[in-house]
């Protein structure tokens, strides 16, 4: 029913003033002249993005959108273009590697799409033409068609239920596959139609289509010869959706209204808005950084070249004269010509392949959270969904949980706790054990002090049974409503029978009133059967059901009674009840109400009234009329609700208790101790919510509340916005001004002494900061009230709206520092919080699947995030700022040596190492091991992780891609750059290096640099590797020997289709020098003794170290941590005493 | 797309669940500071037997470019003079031990330029040094056309007579250069010149490729061990290239002392761009030719690990058992 709500508010912005006029049967209505068939689109689907032609040039075109393919594909051709010294090859190579890679997996999705397209597509329908019924392939089907499914079918096309063949004219229908919820909706035919479809002559007048899929106006002209056309007016209950499915009926006809890529299911195909991760951000930074290195490395190469030349007999050598061309060529042209060279020269220090092992590392990394077997969750038989795998680092970063309260902090397992019926307190007293009996004898009421008049009582306990949307769930095939005709059977079949609501409260509610003695029986064609304690049925005749939505929090129904009374019933939360009832009623069951509330039940007030046959008309006929408005029909129908359910009588109210998640507080207390800040947001009562969040720990006994509701600011008695000012600038001044500075941030612990404080706003207070009179007014508040919280330790926002939800994210996240905010939630209120937040948690709860289609990550519980964030996120964010930080690095070490060179070879663009290696580099000698790393690393072991929370805090911030530690390891690949390239050029001050006095050549210089720049690449990662396992072991060692295998191999054959043999036996000879291995080695292990030793001296490290640690803090923390487990009972003491 | 596999329960295997058995060595002290010890010994070891060896190793070296600070060959300075023939004469007062290797070197020269020893693309890989007059060059290029061409005898002065010591071409080039790598065209009727025909000498050679050494006819063609050490280029620009080799007869185990003379054919134009030649006599070692870095910079390192053994063990000492009961 939450749904409904969040629908009112996407879906209302999305008014259509246009509508489609659709002829039922392609039957020409008699009153217009010129039957002219709109043209609408044909009911194929097409998912699929590409045809056979246009594949090509399309998807290349795309993947060429992409900043860093494009710059690749710029690079290439100026490589073919220009006179560059690398084949074009060397970067032609891998850029088609990766365009190729990625073409062909896009090519196999769509491929797959286009078959589930065409399985979808050609599905044979049965459609009713000029009374025959002819099959068609669901693609051919048009607007106007009747079409006819078949039980278990799903619908073709969005179709107007016409007839079916149960005799209730409804039908029952799942939309498990369009929004997971597996209950059977009821959609009934359009009203007072003649059964013979085939004389049926109407047209059909409704909206454009739109992807709501909740929402559906429209009106019905049927014409009959010579009279006035009858109008009935059509809604959701009339439309069958495609992707729906028939269930417990035959048959059904329904006539086609919208078709193919106009149908809702299609309209909700569109993708996500696409989460961007901060490592991303952080690349692209880092990124610019190495382009301007690498334009200033080709500038000052440029220049100085033309400087160079400038000397006496250095630009034309006589040994080395230029051609023809070259000395024609203009200077301007050569200066850009060399410019570009140097370019290409250096292009390799931004690797194509980083953008590919990134991708596969978050391709691949994501499987292990779909894989964890403690994500496994017994009871749905489901593990962890990812929906992304570009956000796994993100969950390492998370600063700000926002989790929902219901279904997410609580099981949204609702059990029936306890009634008052006019002032007195009804408790149930029996074992949970028998919660689902039936005691319909005697009624096991308590009389716990007194009881209220039995007719109150009965009043009570059948608006509990009446107002609702609840179903039955049918035990069997169509048994149990044909055969229960007396008592005795009812109770057998009521046992095998569940009940089905879209909220668990109701069918607690309904399950309630069952012990007590009135049983709902079910909702048979209009008529509302519900068995009473004397084994009667009463029928109640449902005249109209005010819906449930989330601005008015109640709902209500008009019934007419056995004995031909009109009442209408209401229930709904306290707060929207109250002001429409008899004050001199309320005062007897506020106490009650909230006393309740601050044990942490869910309360609902029940009211009734009756109807008299005029005041009924006069309703009747107004709800109809706003039934039948095409435009503004949601806000007519409020306002007619709103003006019938006012001058109720109080009845009574019920608490429904929500118990906590598995394991919600040790999850909660774990993620605060790993620094993150955890807002409840929450559509429920102030009191509720509290509890849950003293229940949850979220709020200690030492908490200090600063609490900004619509309370505190009438408590003042001046006006809202005085006191809103005042309150925010008081608490501002205790929370923000006073505390003690924070500690160095991050390194704060949670055992710190200072007073912690938590926040309490509600829904209404929000929207007051938020849309203040000015907007100056505005953005002081906004900010004092951010800085507000950010102080403290947790923050509850309750009465929240579902867009309200999303501000709050909003505002979190666009503060300053722009931290990175989780969403949690299960119910489709919570999806525009999901969506806003930079990652979205779904739980696989009870409220339909809607969360779990929007989120990034989907877990069956609550308890799962502990493991989620605190071990996954950690360790992917620390393996890929890793990955990140290594690419850059090993790039920077590979081509600053090739610049150096520049200046000893008349910065003529020599290249210092081959074509081969120049190619390989980054896609064959170093890309394993750092992809191994990537997805094996444990710097820390899982267990350690989970153990102590506050390891968290280590990686908050991006603490591992800040410019800090991009500087330190651009550093660490100059310092090895310069090492290499000058260690190698002392040794050939004497290129003899052999005792046959032999000498060494240029490409000798190259592969002596190349072969220490791969042993040390690689053995810097197995230095940072803590966690080795055989794959580890296998890709690092394997790399290495392979590197060698290759060189002896690409060196040990004359290969026909190079013109020059650069490299032959240049490997092979080095090897065989004795000096060139001593200068090997030498160089490796000085490039690595920074490494080593600063792997030494950080202290305490390394698992042994983490778990000393980690026991030392325990013991310390102890007392304050693990305090006495709360039972949510005795919190109520609690709570008052903070108030 | 990825949820297909968890409607069912996850595999248990340890690959899944990333509990790989895996090893987790962690830099001890107890590891580090012996480690850091022992390397840094062995490489003090090392490191004293290249400097050791490294300071055995003789080297003779003479500047003949014949400009600024070396006298030598001053008068075939002129290009006008060709040919010129030079004297070099030096003695030695011990025996220079053999084998003695003859190297000719060439500073600021940049045979690493990229377009004199790379190819140039795209069109042809020669250029300027394709076509003489429309014919080919062979062997064509700027390093072909501007090989070494000074020529070095050496004779020992034993009572005022000259005694020609025999300088062995052999063996100079890589084996592989000369055996595998570069290939003559197929003689035609048994004669290499006719196999190149054809095709024109280099510009600036004085004789054709296949004439290149009339003395030794397996030593022509591209085969010719000179041009083969000349078409491996330098690294740097400054750089020795190996000429001959004293290894035959009475001067086999090295030169004794006594004086020489050197007599070279001066030919080979350094002076317009500012470069030096020279003659150099080295002989070599177990680690090639004379190279002082690598023996100091092995005992710099070895005695760098040392002391930083001994720092950490006094830091160890020092301050890490407080840490350890933390």
């Amino acid at each position: 029913m939450l749904r409904r709500g969040l629908n009112r508010l996407f879906g209302g912005d999305e008014r259509r003033v246009d509508s489609r006029t659709v002829y039922v049967g392609h039957q020409p209505c008699p009153s217009t002249q010129a039957f002219v068939p709109p043209k609408f689109c044909d009911n194929r689907i097409v998912s699929s993005k590409y045809t056979v032609w246009n594949f090509l040039p399309k998807n290349l075109f795309e993947q060429f959108r992409r900043i860093a393919n494009f710059y690749f594909l710029i690079i290439f051709l100026v490589q073919v273009i220009v006179d560059t010294p690398t084949s074009p090859v060397t970067s032609g190579l891998p850029l088609f590697f990766v365009i190729t890679v990625t073409a062909i997996k896009q090519g196999y999705e769509d491929w797959l799409r286009h078959k589930a397209d065409n399985e979808v597509n050609n599905y044979p329908v049965n459609v009713l033409e000029n009374g025959r019924r002819t099959q068609k392939e669901s693609k051919k089907i048009k607007v106007g068609d009747i079409v006819e499914v078949l039980e278990d079918e799903t619908f073709p096309c969005d179709l107007i239920l016409l007839g079916s063949s149960r005799d209730d004219d409804t039908c029952f229908v799942t939309t498990a596959s369009l929004d997971g919820e597996s209950n059977h909706k009821t959609h009934y035919t359009v009203p007072d139609l003649e059964s013979d479809l085939e004389v049926l002559n109407a047209t059909i007048e409704c909206e454009q289509p739109q992807p709501d899929l909740y929402k559906f106006v429209g009106r019905m002209h049927i014409h009959k010869d010579g009279q006035e056309p009858a109008v009935r007016s059509l809604g959701p209950e009339n439309l069958l959706l495609k992707g729906a499915t028939l269930k417990n009926t035959r048959v059904v006809y329904g006539v086609a209204v919208y078709t193919g890529m106009e149908t809702k299911m299609a309209l909700n195909y569109q993708g996500k808005s696409q989460k961007r991760s901060v490592v991303e951000k952080s690349i692209n930074g880092f990124l610019l950084v190495y382009l301007c290195i690498l334009l200033s490395k080709a500038l000052v190469c440029t220049t100085l070249k033309y400087v160079w030349q400038n000397q006496r007999g250095q630009d034309e050598p006589w040994y080395n004269q230029k051609t023809q061309k070259e000395k024609e060529a203009n200077m301007f042209l050569k200066m850009f010509t060399d410019f570009l060279s140097f370019m290409v020269l250096f292009n390799f220090i931004i690797p194509v392949s980083m953008y590919v092992t990134v991708e596969m590392q978050k391709f691949l990394g994501s499987f292990f959270i779909t894989w964890d077997r403690d994500f496994y969750d017994r009871e749905i038989q489901e593990g962890a969904l990812v929906n992304t795998s570009d956000l796994n680092e993100e969950l390492g970063q998370v600063e700000y949980v926002f989790t929902d309260k219901t279904g997410t902090l609580t099981q949204n397992n609702m059990e029936f706790i306890e009634c008052s019926i006019d002032g007195f307190q009804y408790k149930y007293q029996d074992s949970r054990t028998e919660l689902d009996g039936f005691c319909v004898t005697d009624g096991p009421v308590s009389k716990l002090q007194q009881k209220a008049g039995r007719e109150k009582e009965e009043l009570f306990l059948r608006a509990l049974c009446l107002c609702h949307t609840v179903q039955v769930k049918e035990a069997g095939q169509g048994v149990g409503f044909a055969d229960q005709v007396d008592g005795v059977d009812v109770a057998s079949a009521v046992e095998q029978r569940g009940f089905i609501a879209s909220s668990p409260d109701e069918v607690a509610l309904v399950k309630g009133a069952m012990k007590y003695g009135f049983t709902f029986l079910g909702l048979e064609s209009k008529s509302m059967k519900i068995l009473n304690r004397n084994n009667k049925i009463e029928k109640y005749e449902l005249l109209h059901v005010l819906n449930f939505d989330p601005v008015r929090r109640r709902m209500s129904v008009i019934v007419r009674s056995p004995d031909g009374e009109t009442l209408l019933f209401c229930k709904g939360a306290d707060s929207s009840i109250f002001p429409r009832v008899r004050q001199e009623e309320v005062e007897r069951i506020r106490m009650h109400v909230e006393r309740n509330a601050t044990e942490g039940y869910r309360t609902l007030c029940v009211a009734y009234k009756r109807l008299t046959d005029e005041v009924f008309a006069r309703v009747d006929a107004e709800l109809r009329e706003a039934r039948l408005a095409l435009q503004d029909r949601e806000e007519r129908l409020v306002a007619v609700y709103n003006q019938v359910e006012k001058g109720m009588n109080l009845i009574g109210a019920t608490a429904v208790e929500d118990r906590l998640q598995e394991e919600a507080a040790e999850t909660m207390e774990a993620l605060q101790s790993a620094g993150i800040k955890v807002w409840v947001l929450t559509g429920d009562k102030m009191e509720t919510a509290k509890s849950t969040c003293y229940a949850c720990r979220l709020f200690q006994r030492s908490t200090e509340l600063l609490e900004l509701t619509v309370r505190t600011l009438e408590e003042g008695g001046r006006k809202r916005g005085e006191r809103l000012h005042e309150l925010l600038l008081d608490y501002h001044k205790r929370a923000v001004q006073d505390a003690p500075p924070p500690k160095g941030g991050v390194t704060r612990t949670w055992s710190s002494a200072a007073q912690e404080y938590g926040f309490i706003i509600d829904g209404t207070t929000l929207s007051l900061l938020l849309n203040a009179s000015s907007d100056v007014v505005s953005s002081n508040y906004r900010s004092l009230f951010l800085q507000i919280c950010q102080n403290c330790t947790a923050v509850l926002c309750c009465r929240m709206a579902p867009l309200q939800k999303a501000q709050i994210v909003k505002m979190v996240k666009n503060s300053k520092g722009n931290p990175i905010t989780l969403s949690i939630g299960d119910g489709a209120n919570d999806v525009s919080m999901i969506l806003e937040a930079h990652v979205g948690i779904g739980i696989k709860g009870k409220e339909g699947r809607q969360a779990v289609r929007n989120s990034d990550y989907a877990i069956p519980k609550l308890k799962h995030l502990k493991k989620l964030l605190l071990a996954h996120g950690h360790l992917y964010y620390v393996r890929i700022a890793h990955l990140v930080q290594y690419f850059f690095y090993k790039n920077l070490c590979f081509i600053l040596p090739q610049f150096l060179y520049q200046f000893f070879c008349g910065y003529s663009q020599q290249p210092l190492y081959d074509a081969a290696y120049l190619t390989m580099y980054n896609i064959c000698f170093t890309s394993m091991p750092i992809l191994a790393y990537s997805l094996l690393e444990q710097h820390i072991c899982i267990e350690i992780l989970l153990e102590n929370a506050t390891l968290y805090r280590e990686v908050a911030k991006n603490a591992m891609l800040r410019w800090g530690p991009f500087l330190c390891w651009t550093l660490l690949g100059i310092f090895q750059g310069l090492l290499f390239f000058f260690g190698v050029h002392c040794l050939f001050g004497n290129s003899a290096l052999q005792d046959n006095g032999q000498v060494f050549g240029n490409w000798s210089f190259g592969t002596i640099v190349f072969t220490i720049l791969v042993f040390t690449v690689t053995l810097k990662l197995a230095l940072d590797t803590r966690h080795w396992t055989w794959i580890n072991h296998f890709v690092i060692w394997g790399s290495l020997a392979f590197y060698v295998f290759f060189s002896f191999f690409w060196g040990g054959i004359i290969w026909p289709f190079l013109k020059q043999q650069r490299l032959y036996f240049v490997f092979a000879n080095m090897l065989s020098s004795v000096s060139a291995w001593l200068v090997i080695i030498l160089l490796i292990l000085l490039s690595l003794l920074p490494d080593i030793l600063w792997a030494v001296l950080r202290k305490p490290r390394g698992p042994h170290a983490q778990q000393k640690k980690s026991a030392g803090q325990s013991n310390a923390g102890g007392p304050q941590s693990f305090s006495k487990p709360l039972l949510m009972r005795t919190l109520s003491d609690e709570s008052n005493t903070v108030l | 797309m990825k949820n297909q596999g968890t409607t069912n329960r996850p595999d248990n295997t340890a690959f899944d669940q990333q509990r790989l058995p895996a090893w987790q060595p962690v830099l001890s002290a107890g590891i580090v500071i012996p480690g850091f010890l022992l390397v840094g010994l062995a490489f003090i070891g090392i490191g004293v037997a290249l400097f050791v060896t490294s300071r055995s190793i003789q080297v003779l070296e003479n500047d003949y470019t014949g400009t600024g600070s070396s006298v030598h060959c001053s008068e075939c300075v002129n290009p006008k003079t060709t040919p010129c023939t030079c004297q070099l004469n030096f003695s030695l007062s011990a025996l220079f031990q053999g084998p003695v290797f003859l190297y000719y070197g060439l500073s600021n020269y940049f045979q690493n330029v990229r377009g004199y020893g790379s190819l140039r693309r795209p069109s042809s890989s020669c250029a300027p040094y394709q076509y003489d007059q429309n014919t080919t060059i062979a062997p064509c290029g700027s390093v072909a056309n501007s090989m070494f061409n000074d020529t070095f005898t050496l004779y020992q002065l034993v009572n005022a007579t000259r005694k020609t010591v025999p300088l062995d071409g052999k063996g100079i080039a890589w084996w592989t250069d000369y055996n595998i790598k570069f290939r003559n065209p197929p003689e035609v009727d048994g004669s290499l010149a006719a196999a190149f025909n054809g095709t024109v000498k280099p510009v600036n050679w004085p004789k054709p490729v296949y004439d290149l050494d009339p003395t030794n006819p397996a030593n022509n063609g591209f085969l010719n061990q000179d041009f083969l050490v000349w078409m491996r280029t330098a690294a740097l620009p400054d750089f020795w290239k190996l000429y001959r080799r004293i290894t035959e007869g009475e001067y086999a185990s090295g030169l004794p002392a006594g004086n020489y003379t050197l007599e070279i054919q001066y030919n080979y134009p350094v002076a317009n761009f500012a470069g030096r030649k020279s003659v150099i006599f080295s002989n070599t070692s177990w680690m090639g030719g004379k190279n002082q870095f690598l023996g100091i910079a092995y005992l710099v390192t070895g005695s760098l690990c040392v002391v930083m053994s001994a720092v950490m063990l006094i830091v160890y000492a020092k301050f890490n058992s407080p840490d350890e009961d933390f």
